[in-house]
């Protein structure tokens, strides 16, 4: 009846709505993608305070002018969405000048043979502030990434500390040996105190402790032999490691319902002194050596080192380190104001850090920075003694392998998944990649 | 009208916007989707061809199977658990509160508007253990049974996920029935109270098989809304311990966004899609069964 033509020409109109209609939704602003970014934009984990109010403090003072070349601009996020949207930036070429690397350092490993991460050593080493560096952070970053791609906004070590008052009431002497830490946590245990506070509901501060014994027990390359599939995790001198921190668990010493325990109420529960010990790193200096928060009083905080093992290769002295979660600078969005800023921050960060927040940084403090807090003070002693560090469990992880671990951390210690099993688990992972 | 309609023009202008809405929104999407299962790689390492790899590896995966079995059991008990708690209410509505139900529907349909990221942080401290004990620990506790950590088995995590759901959705599942248990005839009640059908005889021989149908679209409603669960379990126990309460759409969603692993997100999406496909195809078999033969 009708000539065919009606229907074909709306046919191409359809196609041609649907196409152009496409073509807008994936063509996207790229708001800060490529070219001159219009703000030194930071994407940033929520919990970070310390690195947003420097940045912040550093834009209103010493580094005035480049703030207002190019302002200070703070998004936050929270940690566990840190990774997810930052691939999804990174995807559509809209990543933020600065922005924090993820959870786990394979996703900067992906992104950075993409292009997105800015090679900071000859960037930093272009603006002569690459001495402004601490050799130390260079070496961990290197570790982690196989180059130095990220801002060492935080340089921390991890180690155990504990409550001096309490250890000393009742009679027990810094544990040495991981056997007399065991003994004095019975000992806590059964005079009504949690022996250690863990935060099991992010998982990390309990598989510390598994790669803490590693490391003690097998040495420094304990966890690089895993990466490097010259060793697994379901090995039987591997799988003890974990055993060992499931019977602590076992033992009830992470103290009721560790499963449920976030990092706030951890950190709570050690510094009203409801528990003795705490694995933790050095960011938590500031709260430390926070009055409001610190009940106990910083004076009565003492640090050990994860204690060594009866037969075991590893040595007390070498500490865990890390540069927190770091930050890494776009490729993408590099220009001379953005060098400007980095130049400014790298070159007055370390002493603003440690002045007004008490954080010890990757960033040499140039200028004096006053007396230090005596806890800060140990700590930056410690760093300095350290010759060799040590990465966490889940540091050379691919992002399942990190979410697989973390998220079995707390059943381990409950006892509703086997050290045998949760190293299968995550092995399983581990080979399973690619 | 036939006129109208019987102009190809008219029709293709009348359905031509909402096909093409759907074709953009819908469609599309999942072509795509069902596209990228059969590649590797992510936005930011760009995609390769992976041909059936992802559907080998799914068949291998433990954890997809363990999210596959979680989405199934918590669907089955999730929609028995709501229609059956909304069809209680609504006879409660109906028979026993009669008119003065009102105040009644309205605090149990309350929890279905409030959010469920708060509804799960409160359940939370109620089912706490640390710091303190929450409110069903104390109850518990005061009965002699000790139970200690609910987030700390998959069990205890599983009960206190489908305690919270059938909370919040119970209210709502109440009225969509009442609203078809008042369609009910009252004479028909009232010859079959004559006839000598009172209480449970009554329920079950006259106001079951009339509500039949709106019970019947309840479920599918359920259904679907409870193999495709997400929120309410990443705010309550974001999966754990470890991954015993990971629906396949959480393990869909950390595959994709977490992992940076497309191609496999999509593959355990696709999967998704037909355990929703057969559940609905078996129900639309179940209800044209029955209309026959009522």
């Amino acid at each position: 009846m009708r000539p065919p033509r009606t229907p074909r020409s709306l046919a191409l109109l359809t196609t041609v709505t649907t196409a152009s209609l496409l073509l807008a939704g994936c063509g996207g602003t790229g708001a800060s993608g490529g070219g001159d970014p219009a703000q030194f934009s930071l994407l940033i984990n929520d919990d970070n305070h310390i690195v947003q109010q420097e940045l912040t403090a550093l834009g209103n003072g010493t580094c005035a002018t480049q703030n207002k070349a190019l302002p200070l601009k703070v998004q936050t996020a929270p940690i566990s969405d840190v990774d997810q949207k930052v691939q999804l930036l990174a995807g559509q070429n809209a990543l933020p000048v600065q922005f924090a690397a993820g959870n786990a350092p394979a996703l900067t490993k992906t992104l950075d043979k993409a292009g997105q991460v800015l090679d900071l050593e000859p960037t930093l080493k272009k603006l002569g502030v690459w001495d402004d560096i601490q050799p130390a952070a260079v070496k961990t970053v290197r570790n982690l990434y196989g180059k130095f791609s990220v801002m060492p906004y935080q340089f921390n070590i991890e180690g155990i500390w504990y409550n001096k008052k309490i250890l000393a009431e009742h009679g027990i002497a810094v544990p040495a040996g991981y056997d007399d830490l065991v003994a004095a946590a019975a000992r806590l245990n059964a005079a009504g105190i949690i022996p250690f506070s863990a935060a099991g509901k992010v998982g990390w501060p309990i598989t510390r402790l598994v790669s803490g014994y590693l490391y003690r027990e097998l040495g420094p390359d304990a966890l690089q032999a895993v990466a490097d599939g010259k060793a697994k995790l379901t090995d039987p001198q591997y799988v003890r490691a974990a055993q060992a921190i499931a019977d602590l668990g076992k033992a009830g010493y992470f103290g009721p319902g560790v499963g449920s325990i976030d990092y706030d109420t951890a950190v709570q529960q050690f510094l009203t002194g409801k528990a003795a010990m705490f694995y933790m790193g050095s960011w938590e200096l500031a709260d430390f050596n926070d009055g409001t928060k610190d009940q106990v009083g910083a004076a009565n905080i003492g640090f050990m080192p994860f204690p060594v093992v009866a037969g075991g290769k590893g040595t007390a002295d070498q500490l865990p380190a890390n540069v927190g979660l770091p930050v890494a600078v776009s490729a993408k969005s590099n220009d001379a104001k953005v060098e400007d800023w980095l130049s400014c921050i790298t070159k007055n960060y370390g002493s603003a850090a440690l002045k007004d927040q008490g954080s010890i940084s990757g960033f040499t403090p140039t200028s004096g920075s006053g007396t230090l807090p005596p806890l800060t003070q140990l700590v930056q002693d410690t760093i300095g003694r350290t010759t060799t560090s040590t990465l966490w469990f889940e540091a050379l992880f691919t992002t399942k392998a990190t979410q697989t671990s973390q998220s079995n951390a707390a059943p381990l210690v409950t006892g509703s998944v086997s050290a045998q099993d949760f190293m299968q688990k995550i092995q399983h992972d581990l080979d399973n990649n690619g | 009208m036939r006129s109208v309609l019987g102009d190809r023009r008219a029709i293709a202008v009348l359905l031509g916007p909402a096909l093409l809405v759907y074709t953009v929104v819908m469609l599309l999407p999942m072509g795509w989707s069902l596209g990228y299962t059969f590649t590797k790689g992510n936005l930011i390492e760009g995609f390769s061809f992976n041909g059936f790899g992802n559907f080998r590896t799914l068949w291998h995966d433990p954890q997809a199977l363990a999210a596959l079995w979680f989405t199934v059991k918590y669907g089955l008990v999730v929609t028995v658990g709501q229609v059956l708690l909304g069809y209680l209410l609504a006879l409660l509505y109906v028979f026993v509160l009669r008119r003065s139900s009102a105040l009644v529907r309205t605090l149990v349909f309350f929890p279905v508007i409030l959010p469920t990221v708060a509804v799960a942080l409160m359940f939370q401290k109620l089912f706490a253990v640390a710091p303190q004990n929450g409110l069903a620990n104390i109850v518990t506790d005061a009965l002699g049974l000790h139970h200690g950590d609910w987030f700390a088995s998959g069990a205890g995590a599983f009960v206190v996920l489908v305690v919270m759901d059938l909370w919040r959705s119970m209210g709502f599942y109440g009225v969509l029935l009442y609203a078809g248990l008042l369609d009910i005839p009252e004479e028909t009640l009232e010859s079959a109270r004559l006839d000598g059908a009172t209480g449970w005889r009554l329920v079950r021989h006259i106001v079951g098989p009339l509500s039949w149908p709106v019970v019947l679209s309840a479920v599918v409603f359920s259904i679907n809304g409870t193999l495709k669960v997400f929120d309410s379990v990443l705010a309550l126990t974001n999966g754990g311990p470890g991954s015993d309460t990971t629906p396949l759409t959480l393990s869909m969603f950390r595959t994709a966004f977490t992992y940076g692993d497309y191609g496999y997100g999509s593959t355990i999406a696709s999967l998704l899609t037909v355990v929703c496909l057969g559940v609905t195809l078996i129900l639309v078999r179940f209800s044209r069964h029955d209309l026959t033969r009522g």
